[in-house]
């Protein structure tokens, strides 16, 4: 008989118009570690979150056993006292606080109201001598390294006295010799009884700790691995997160391509705060009049960080390289000289970083261009009402009028309108990143119509995306991106979403 | 998506004029108040506040106010804050004072020194604002603690005055009669029809082109209204004031300031690229706009118009003082929130600034009358300020 710790039972968990999760079943046996693997959006999070109650029981279907007992918690409290405590992605510590402090945060060795400081060293003494942290309990956690502050997330679990440990892309950020020893210390909790789940995209680390693999595609459960009983290949792995249908359906194009348009050389950028962090390494590109190209990769890859440098080096310090438009040397050192060298940008992020909210759509769509309905400065309010009025119309932006403030709209008339933005800029190139992201199936077709459209016109598109579908239904090209490399180049008939993934776990 | 509202019937169906007030209390909540308020002190004054010399004295009185306040409204809108105006102001009418009557600088020469030179104080701290990503706040909080002190040191402790006639002009003066002299002042009234005019011309005018096009949703009954309503506003105040002195200089400037910025604000690449630039600075900048390069003008402008406030009040004492300018920073950014700008930048309007500072400048005004003690003035005003704020997230909660 298997002692199974933690059981999810067919777990299903809608947000307003999308099943995220689709009847998931997850099972972890005591004393083991679970990888849970599968695409960006595939809903691992959000099953985490589930687990975790940060959505409250209640707000999703389906059961969770923990330690062959029915539970529902309301929120992270409730699951940490049971003993079932997440590390995320992004770390949630102090930066400004010591490594005691962080430890015993909200979870403080009071006595009578007051903190006890001794009990609180040398309790984060013993826990750090556990993690194998060599650091003293009053270092300011902001002066550690990424690999350290895991170090400290996973002490502070174990200062709660954890049972199930769930580590969300622990090693994402880490350099080789750092997720090697992450990697030993879960085989060390392990053998202290203490069982994980480890969610991660890499599959070398997978073959190295893991018990067992659940692969996760499309908000559904694909299928369950035991590492110890079957013999698994990477290329099974591969195959179940990618899937083999085709989820959605694209507009047809008949490509066209022309000269080059836009050509890359030898980019280098560096991190904008840690300027010994190399973020992209001799990137090499090109465009063709008429051509979607396509870049590929995992969250964290360098795509948003090499469309933003491009892009009026909003993004990193240092950046280095030429980039050449219709053959000539291009100045983009500012935003407004990109524009003018006819590149734009549409963010992944429309909200913060695309639109002004409360403004009107009117507004928005000539903010790129404003001198162009102006004249002597003085903006011709009749010549912008026709133009937001006539991109309205050609986007199929749902709204009464164009004086609608921006966020009054859905996400897919929301991008629609900073599409808008920057076709009115007029550009030769535009740079879209993650065009369809949280926009449901009607509006993507309508996204990729406009795309299509583009190329049509002459213009070169390069589309940043993590959804592979996506990218093999829309691109002439794609590059592969991963750890601020292009690690491959597939032409539109010999590109697969295999062939995709492979290169980019094997890098 | 579930979270958006469909607010397409607002647009489409010919709405009540109560339904139309209600959906924009935002825009005529602040001015309604300030009705209500000046009918109150009207009563409680026994007409005191509404005769002839108050009136002109009310406009006097708020004017550097008012003039700071539009300043204030681009730095507000623009997502900073200026606590200095008050100390340049200052400052600024020391610097006048030194020239004109230390050194005997004729007027047509003190002034234009004087603007440009709060031009460059505002520059300056604008510089470290945008260029170096100083808050505002500090920045500002320096320069008020900098020349409070400098102001002292120019006057050394002392009182300089008076000012020679032609500089008293700036406050004090009024247009005088062109058809012929006496009372009631014609130019006054003439020029108080034209600009009722003008104003009833441009917005009947926006009224039949937002027609055309098909987008106005302002009931035809309102429209009138509130057109009637300015009018007769405007030409009983210039009669009031006909029948004191004429219309005073300082609301002339006033009121080509307000048409000015109202102008800049509404219909410029540059006023337009302010409100971008306050509702979200990363969009903005993602847009090609200059976000620097206009938060340091919005600086060099609030300087350049702290330093003409700074001038007026000089004139309307005819002494440069060691006080002058002290709070009115405060009284300048009240009356700019309580004309509904948002303290997160973005959202708020020249008009709304000038309402707001009508409200502080009546409430002052008909207290003192009523012998009210400077300190329930205080409380009375931190509380208005509260509710004007509090009634502007009030309205903007059960809009979305």
């Amino acid at each position: 008989m298997e002692n199974i710790i933690l059981e999810m039972r067919s777990i299903t968990k809608t947000f307003p118009g999308v099943k995220a999760l689709d009847a998931v079943n997850l099972k972890v046996r005591a004393g083991e570690i679970h990888a849970l693997v599968g695409e960006n959006g595939a809903g691992k999070s959000t099953l985490m979150k589930v687990l975790s109650g940060v959505y409250p029981h209640g707000s999703y279907d389906g059961d969770i056993l923990f330690n062959d007992e029915t539970v529902g918690f309301s929120g992270i409290k409730d699951s940490e006292e049971k003993g079932i405590i997440i590390i995320h992605q992004e770390l949630a510590l102090v930066p400004l606080l010591s490594i005691a402090e962080n430890l015993f945060l909200g979870n403080e060795n009071v006595e009578n109201g007051v903190i006890n400081w001794p009990k609180t060293f040398s309790r984060t003494q013993d826990l750090l001598a556990k993690v194998g942290l060599k650091e003293s309990p009053s270092t300011l956690v902001g002066k550690l390294g990424v690999g350290k502050q895991q170090l400290v997330e996973i002490a502070k679990a174990l200062a709660k006295d954890v049972k199930l440990l769930i580590l969300d892309e622990p090693t994402a950020a880490l350099q080789e010799n750092d997720s090697a020893k992450l990697l030993d210390l879960l085989l060390e909790l392990k053998a202290q009884g203490i069982s994980s789940i480890l969610i991660t995209h890499k599959l070398n680390e997978i073959s190295r700790v893991a018990d067992s693999i659940t692969v996760i595609r499309d908000g559904a459960s694909v299928s369950t691995l035991d590492c110890h009983a079957q013999n698994i290949s990477e290329e099974d792995i591969i195959r179940d997160m990618v899937g083999r249908d085709m989820a959605h359906r694209y507009p047809a194009r008949d490509s066209q391509l022309g000269k080059v348009l836009m050509e890359v050389s030898g980019w280098n950028v560096w991190h904008a705060d840690a300027l010994d962090r190399q973020m992209l390494h001799d990137i090499e590109f090109n465009v063709h009049a008429g051509e979607v190209v396509g870049i590929a990769g995992l969250m964290g890859s360098g795509r948003t960080e090499l469309a933003m440098s491009l892009f009026g080096q909003s993004y990193g310090k240092n950046v280095q390289g030429e980039v050449r438009l219709r053959g000539e040397l291009a100045d983009l050192s500012t935003v407004p000289k990109a524009i003018k060298s006819g590149l734009a940008y549409v963010t992944e992020d429309r909200k913060e970083l695309g639109l002004i909210l409360e403004e009107t759509i009117q507004t928005n769509t000539t903010l790129a261009n404003l001198p162009r309905v102006s004249s002597f400065g003085v903006i011709d309010e009749n010549i912008e009402r026709q133009v937001s009025e006539d991109y309205r119309q050609a986007l199929n932006i749902r709204t009464p009028s164009v004086f609608q403030k921006v966020m009054n709209l859905s996400g897919g008339n929301q991008q629609k309108v900073v599409l808008s933005k920057w076709l009115y800029s007029q550009p030769d190139v535009l740079i879209l990143d993650e065009p369809t992201r949280g926009i449901d199936v009607g509006a993507k077709f309508e996204i990729y119509s406009i795309i299509n459209q583009l190329a049509d016109d002459g213009k070169g598109v390069v589309m940043i995306s993590s959804e592979m579908p996506e990218l093999l239904g829309m691109c002439d090209r794609i590059y592969v991106m991963n750890e601020g490399r292009f690690v491959g180049e597939l032409d539109k008939d010999e590109a697969s979403q295999e062939k995709i993934m492979s290169m980019i776990v094997k890098a | 998506m579930a979270t958006t509202k469909d607010t397409s019937t607002a647009v489409q169906a010919a709405p009540s004029v109560t339904s139309y007030l209600k959906s924009h209390m935002r825009d005529y909540g602040m001015l309604i108040a300030l009705v209500v308020i000046m009918g109150m002190f009207q009563f409680l004054t026994d007409g005191i506040l509404m005769r002839p010399v108050n009136l002109t004295n009310l406009f006097l009185q708020n004017s550097y106010i008012i003039i700071m306040a539009i300043g204030m409204l681009l730095v507000i809108v623009a997502g900073h804050i200026d606590l200095s105006v008050g100390s340049v102001a200052g400052f600024i009418g020391a610097l006048a004072a030194v020239m004109a009557v230390n050194y005997n600088l004729p007027t047509i020469i003190v002034v234009p020194v004087c603007l440009l030179v709060g031009l460059i104080i505002g520059g300056i701290q604008g510089y470290w604002i945008a260029y170096w990503k100083i808050p505002a706040f500090i920045v500002t909080l320096a320069g008020m603690l900098v020349f409070r002190g400098l102001t002292l040191t120019l006057l050394e402790g002392q009182s300089i005055g008076p000012f020679p006639e032609s500089f008293q002009l700036l406050s004090t003066g009024f247009i005088p009669d062109v058809f012929g002299a006496g009372r009631p002042n014609i130019t006054a009234l003439v020029l108080g029809v034209l600009a009722a005019s003008a104003i009833v011309f441009l917005a009947a005018r926006s009224r039949a082109r937002a027609l055309k096009y098909g987008i106005q949703d302002e009931p035809f009954a309102f429209f009138i209204a509130k057109n009637a309503l300015i009018t007769i506003a405007i030409i009983y105040l210039s009669y009031m004031l006909s029948t004191y002195r004429g219309l005073p200089n300082v609301l002339i400037t006033m009121a080509v300031l307000i048409a000015i910025y109202t102008f800049i604000t509404n219909s410029t690449t540059i006023g337009r690229r302010i409100y971008a630039l306050g509702g979200n600075v990363k969009a903005a900048k993602l847009s090609g706009i200059n976000t620097e390069r206009l938060t340091f003008l919005t600086f060099a402008n609030m300087g350049m118009l702290a330093a003409l406030a700074g001038l007026i009040f000089a004139a309307r004492l005819n002494t440069a003082t060691p006080k002058a300018g002290f709070a009115f920073e405060l009284d300048v950014i009240a009356a700019v929130f309580i004309g509904g700008a948002s303290m997160t930048g973005g959202v708020g309007k020249v008009i709304g600034a000038v309402i707001g500072a009508f409200i502080m400048g009546v409430m002052n005004n008909g207290m003192s009358i009523l012998g009210i003690g400077i300190d329930w003035q205080q409380v009375i005003k931190g509380l208005v300020l509260l509710a004007a704020v509090i009634f502007d997230v009030y309205n903007k909660q059960k809009a979305r």
